[in-house]
C-alpha cells in the first residue's frame, strides 16, 4: 500500500459484517416513521389477506342479515345491499384485490422487465420491434383498451390479470430499457461482455443490481396503479365479478348509501388509499437508502 | 490607491457530506496585485478550485465559508448582499472553467453568450458587445473572427472553444480572471495555443489572474508567483523562478520529482511470432474509416505506446483488437494465429488472453459488486477456481496490487480512492492470467503521484509475468517512462513507429516533432522560447484544419 494514497474511509468498514437478517432488522429500527408506517400497513394487509377466513365471523358470500343494516354488535360495520356482512367482505376484499394486484404487477414486471433488458443489451432489430409494439400499445388509452380487451376475452380473473399485466408491461419496458441503456454503455458492462459472459449473467449480475432503485420505485407506483385500475374496472363492472368481494366493486355496490350520509361505502376506498400510501412510503424510504448508498462519502 | 487587488485572510471553508461538516480550506491567506498572475497548484482535493471560487465569495452548494475575510479592491465581499456580488461577478471578476464544452450553453450561438453579460449588466449595448466580441476573437487568434461567433458550441473545436471562453471572460474587461484548469482537457498541441493566448491576453489587458492547475509545468509558464496547496493548507509560496529552482518543502520536491520514473530495461521483441500483430487493419464506423491500413506488433514482455491526439484513432485500435469493432480489412493475429474479427466469435481462451484496463476506473468497476466478486469472477469464469482456492487467489492478487486483502476484499468500489480503483481494475485483468493487456489512458484521470504509483505497479507486473502491454495515451511523459516501442498516430494513420529511443531522438517526423516540443517543461522560459523558435522556423503548429 503506497503512502500517498489516502483511504477515504476509516478502518471501521473492515469489521465483520452482520448477517443479512440482523442488518435488515437494524435498518428497519433506524427507518423514519413514514417507512415504519408503510411496513406496518403492508404487513397487516398481508396478514389479513392470508388469514381472512379465520378472522371473519361469516362467509364471504353468505347472506346473514337484513339489507343495509346499520353498524352494531352483530354486524360491526353493518351489511351491504344483499345483507352480507361488511367487515367480512372488507377482509376478504384484501385477499382478492391485493392478491390480484400483486400477481398482476409481478407478471407485468417479468414481461416488461425482461423484454426491456433484452432490448437494451441486443439493441438492433429486437429493440426496434419491441419498442414499436410498445408504442402501438401505449398509443391507446389504457383504461379504454383494457375495457375493450376484457369485453372480448371475458371477465375471468386470469384474463383480468393477463390483460392488465400486458398493458402495464409496456410502461415497465420503457423504464427498464431506458435505465439499462445507461448501464450498457459503461465500461464494466463492456468488460463483462468482453469476458464472454452469457446473457443471464449480464442481466442478473451486471445490470439488474444497478437499476434496482428506479425499478423498485416503479414497482411501488405500478402496484398502486394496477390496484386502482382493478378497482376502477370493478367499479365499472368489468373487473372482479360478484359475488367475489373486491374493494372496487364494493364501493359501487354500496354507492347508494352515500346519499344517506353513511360512510360505510367509503371504507373500501379508505382501505385502498391507506395501502397506496403505505407502499409509497416504503418505496420512498427504499429509494432514499439505495441512493444514499450510491453517492455516500 | 494601492496596487493590491485581492486580499484573502484566514479563510476557512467547510464542506458537508453525510450531514457531517469537514474543513476543505483550513485558514488560508492569499494576496494578489493588479496585473499579477498567481498559480495555484496541488492534487485533486487540495482545495484549489474552492479557493479560486472563494475569490468571488462564491462557494459550491454544500459548502460554507466559516471564517475569514475576502477583500476585493477594498470592498469586503463576505459582507455584501447577493445582488452586489452578482454585479461584481462577470463584470469585475470572471471565471473560466475547465471544460469549455460544458460551460457553454449548447443551444445558443457563441456571440449571444458573449454579449449576454455586458448587456445584462448594462456595460455595453448589444451592438457594441458584438463588435467587441469580434475584436476579442481576433485577439485570441480564432480563425474567421467575424463569423465564428455565429456558430454553436458544437461547431468549433475544444481548443477554439476554450479561447472563445477566454474572450468571453474579457467581455467586461474584468480586473481579475480565475482560470480553473483551462487546458487540462486539451491535447498537448492545442494546449500550447490556448496557453499562449491566455498569457498574451492577460498581459495585454493588464488583468490579474488566478491560474489553477495540477500541472506544474503549465503553471510555471503562466504564473508570476506560485502557491502549492495540500489538504486545504498552504505548503509553500514563492515567485515562480525561485520555486522552480529551489523548492523548500518535501511535498513540493516530490511534485517536482514525479516525472522521474523510468523503466529500467528495454525489451526488444525477437520472436518470429509477436503476441499480437495488427495486420493491415482498416476499420471505422458507418461509411467513415477511422483507422487506415494500420500495421504494428507487440512482443512478449514489451510495452508499445500508441500516441496521438484525441480523434487520432488510438481507442478505435483498442476496440478492433478486443473485437468490439470488427475491422473492414486486415486482421488481428494472436501468437501467429488469426483471431476471429468479432469478440462474439472468439472462444474463452482467446478472450482470456486479451484483457483491458480502462481510463475511468469509476465506470470500469460495477458499483454493486464487492471487490471479492469483481476479481473473483474471471477466476471462476476462465480458470474454474472455486471455494477456498478462489479465495486464496483473490487474496494473492490483492497483495500483488499492494492492497491489504483483509481490509479491501469486502469493500465496494465506492469505498476506494481513484488510485485504488485503478489497482483493482488491474487485478481483474491479471486474474484472467492474460498474455496481453490493453491500457487505455489508465493514468490520465489520476493525480501525478498516484499515476506514478500505477505506472510502477504495471512495470513490476510486466517483469514478473512477462506481459505485453499496449499503452494508449496522449501523455508523452508517460510514454517516456514506460514504453519500449512507440507508435505515433495522426488522423487514423501511423506517422512513425519504432523503438522509443529512435522515435524520440532526431530526426523525427514533423508531427512527432510537434508533439514532443509541445509537452510543457518545468523551465519557466520554455513557452517563450518555443513560440520564438516556431515563429522563426515557421514549423507546423497545429493539426486542426477547421
Amino acid at each position: 500500500m503506497t503512502a500517498e494514497e489516502a483511504t477515504p474511509l476509516d478502518p471501521q468498514i473492515s469489521r465483520p459484517r452482520r448477517t443479512r437478517l440482523q442488518g435488515v432488522f437494524r435498518e428497519v429500527l433506524k427507518a423514519p416513521i413514514t417507512a415504519k408506517f408503510g411496513i406496518l400497513v403492508i404487513l397487516s394487509y398481508g396478514f389479513v389477506a392470508i388469514f381472512a377466513p379465520v378472522l371473519t365471523p361469516y362467509g364471504e358470500r353468505e347472506i346473514v342479515g337484513p339489507e343495509f343494516d346499520v353498524w352494531g354488535e352483530q354486524f360491526i360495520l353493518g351489511t351491504d345491499g344483499l345483507g352480507r356482512d361488511m367487515l367480512t367482505r372488507l377482509l376478504f376484499g384484501a385477499r382478492n384485490t391485493v392478491g390480484i394486484a400483486f400477481i398482476t404487477t409481478i407478471l407485468a414486471f417479468v414481461i416488461g422487465g425482461l423484454t426491456g433488458l433484452f432490448a437494451a443489451i441486443y439493441s438492433g432489430w429486437f429493440d426496434q420491434l419491441a419498442s414499436r409494439v410498445v408504442d402501438v400499445l401505449m398509443a391507446i388509452p389504457q383504461l379504454i383498451f383494457a375495457l375493450m380487451l376484457l369485453t372480448i376475452f371475458g371477465t375471468s380473473i386470469p384474463t383480468l390479470i393477463i390483460v392488465i399485466a400486458t398493458l402495464d408491461a409496456t410502461r415497465i419496458f420503457r423504464v427498464t430499457r431506458a435505465v439499462s441503456l445507461n448501464v450498457v454503455v459503461l465500461d464494466y458492462f463492456e468488460a463483462a461482455r468482453l469476458r464472454g459472459e452469457r446473457m443471464f449473467w449480464l442481466c442478473i449480475r451486471e445490470i439488474l443490481p444497478n437499476i434496482m432503485a428506479p425499478l423498485m420505485a416503479e414497482f411501488g407506483l405500478r402496484f398502486c396503479f394496477v390496484f386502482l385500475m382493478i378497482a376502477a374496472l370493478s367499479f365499472l363492472g368489468l373487473g372482479v365479478q360478484p359475488p367475489t368481494a373486491d374493494w372496487g366493486s364494493m364501493v359501487r355496490e354500496n354507492a347508494v348509501l352515500i346519499t344517506y350520509g353513511d360512510i360505510t361505502p367509503i371504507l373500501p376506498a379508505i382501505a385502498i388509499a391507506v395501502l397506496t400510501l403505505g407502499v409509497n412510503f416504503l418505496v420512498d424510504w427504499f429509494l432514499h437508502k439505495s441512493s444514499g448508498l450510491k453517492d455516500g462519502h | 490607491m494601492t496596487n493590491r487587488l485581492l486580499e484573502i485572510r484566514n479563510l476557512e471553508i467547510d464542506g458537508e457530506s453525510d450531514e457531517v461538516w469537514h474543513e476543505i480550506i483550513k485558514g488560508l491567506d492569499l494576496d494578489l496585485d493588479r496585473g499579477e498572475v498567481l498559480g495555484l497548484i496541488g492534487e485533486s482535493g487540495a482545495g484549489k478550485s474552492t479557493l479560486g471560487l472563494a475569490a468571488m465569495n462564491f462557494v459550491r452548494p454544500g459548502c460554507r465559508i466559516r471564517e475569514g475575510t475576502i477583500r476585493f479592491d477594498g470592498q469586503e465581499l463576505t459582507a455584501q448582499s447577493e445582488t452586489t456580488l452578482r454585479k461584481l461577478r462577470g463584470v469585475r471578476i470572471a471565471y473560466v472553467a475547465q471544460s469549455a464544452a460544458a460551460s457553454f450553453n449548447p443551444a445558443h450561438q457563441l456571440i449571444d453568450q458573449f454579449s449576454e453579460i455586458p448587456v445584462v449588466h448594462n456595460v455595453k449595448n448589444r451592438r457594441d458587445a458584438e463588435a467587441d466580441a469580434k475584436d476579442l476573437y481576433r485577439r485570441v487568434l480564432l480563425p474567421d473572427p467575424e463569423g465564428i461567433g455565429y456558430r454553436y458550441p458544437h461547431q468549433v473545436s475544444g481548443g477554439q472553444l476554450q479561447r472563445a471562453m477566454t474572450a468571453m471572460a474579457l467581455s467586461c474587461r474584468p480586473d481579475l480572471i480565475i482560470f480553473d484548469e483551462p487546458t487540462t482537457a486539451l491535447d498537448v498541441t492545442t494546449q500550447i495555443e490556448v496557453l499562449t493566448t491566455i498569457r498574451d491576453i492577460v498581459r495585454e489587458f493588464n488583468t490579474a489572474a488566478i491560474y489553477i492547475s495540477h500541472d506544474l509545468a503549465v503553471v510555471a509558464q503562466m504564473a508570476d508567483r506560485i502557491m502549492v496547496l495540500r489538504y486545504g493548507e498552504l505548503v509553500e509560496e514563492a515567485a515562480t523562478r525561485d520555486m522552480m529552482s529551489n523548492p523548500k518543502m518535501d511535498y513540493t520536491k516530490s511534485l517536482w520529482a514525479v516525472r522521474s520514473f523510468k523503466k529500467e530495461t528495454e525489451t526488444v521483441g525477437t520472436e518470429i511470432n509477436p503476441v499480437v500483430k495488427i495486420d493491415n487493419v482498416t476499420a471505422g464506423y458507418g461509411q467513415e474509416d477511422i483507422l487506415k491500413n494500420i500495421t504494428f506488433e507487440i512482443h512478449r514482455g514489451q510495452t508499445v505506446a500508441i500516441v496521438g491526439e484525441s480523434g487520432s484513432g488510438k481507442s478505435t485500435a483498442a476496440r478492433v483488437i478486443t473485437g468490439l469493432l470488427p475491422p473492414r480489412l486486415g486482421n488481428i493475429q494472436f501468437n501467429g494465429k488469426v483471431l476471429p474479427k468479432s469478440f462474439k466469435a472468439r472462444n474463452k481462451d482467446q478472450l482470456r488472453h486479451v484483457q483491458m484496463i480502462y481510463q475511468m476506473a469509476d465506470t470500469a468497476l460495477n458499483p454493486r459488486q464487492r471487490i471479492r466478486n469483481i476479481i473473483g469472477r474471471p477466476l471462476s469464469f476462465y480458470l474454474n477456481l472455486r471455494g477456498q482456492k478462489k479465495e486464496e487467489r483473490i487474496r494473492e492478487l490483492l497483495s500483488l496490487i499492494e492492497l491489504e486483502p483483509d481490509l479491501y476484499i469486502d469493500r465496494y468500489p465506492d469505498e476506494l480512492s481513484g488510485g485504488q480503483k485503478q489497482r483493482v481494475s488491474i487485478a481483474r485483468a491479471l486474474a484472467a492470467e492474460p498474455e496481453f493487456i490493453i491500457c487505455d489512458e489508465v493514468t490520465s484521470a489520476l493525480d501525478q503521484l498516484v499515476a506514478e504509483g500505477i505506472l510502477r505497479l504495471l512495470d513490476r507486473l510486466q517483469r514478473e509475468f512477462n506481459l505485453a502491454y499496449m499503452f494508449i495515451t496522449h501523455d508523452l511523459a508517460t510514454v517516456k517512462a514506460i514504453a519500449d516501442n512507440v507508435v505515433v498516430m495522426l488522423q487514423g494513420e501511423i506517422v512513425e513507429q519504432g523503438r522509443k529511443t529512435d522515435v524520440f531522438s532526431p530526426p523525427h517526423h514533423e508531427y512527432t516533432e510537434l508533439l514532443l516540443s509541445s509537452v510543457p517543461e518545468m523551465d519557466p522560459d520554455w513557452l517563450n522560447e518555443l513560440i520564438a523558435h516556431r515563429e522563426k522556423h515557421g514549423v507546423m503548429t497545429s493539426t486542426s484544419t477547421s
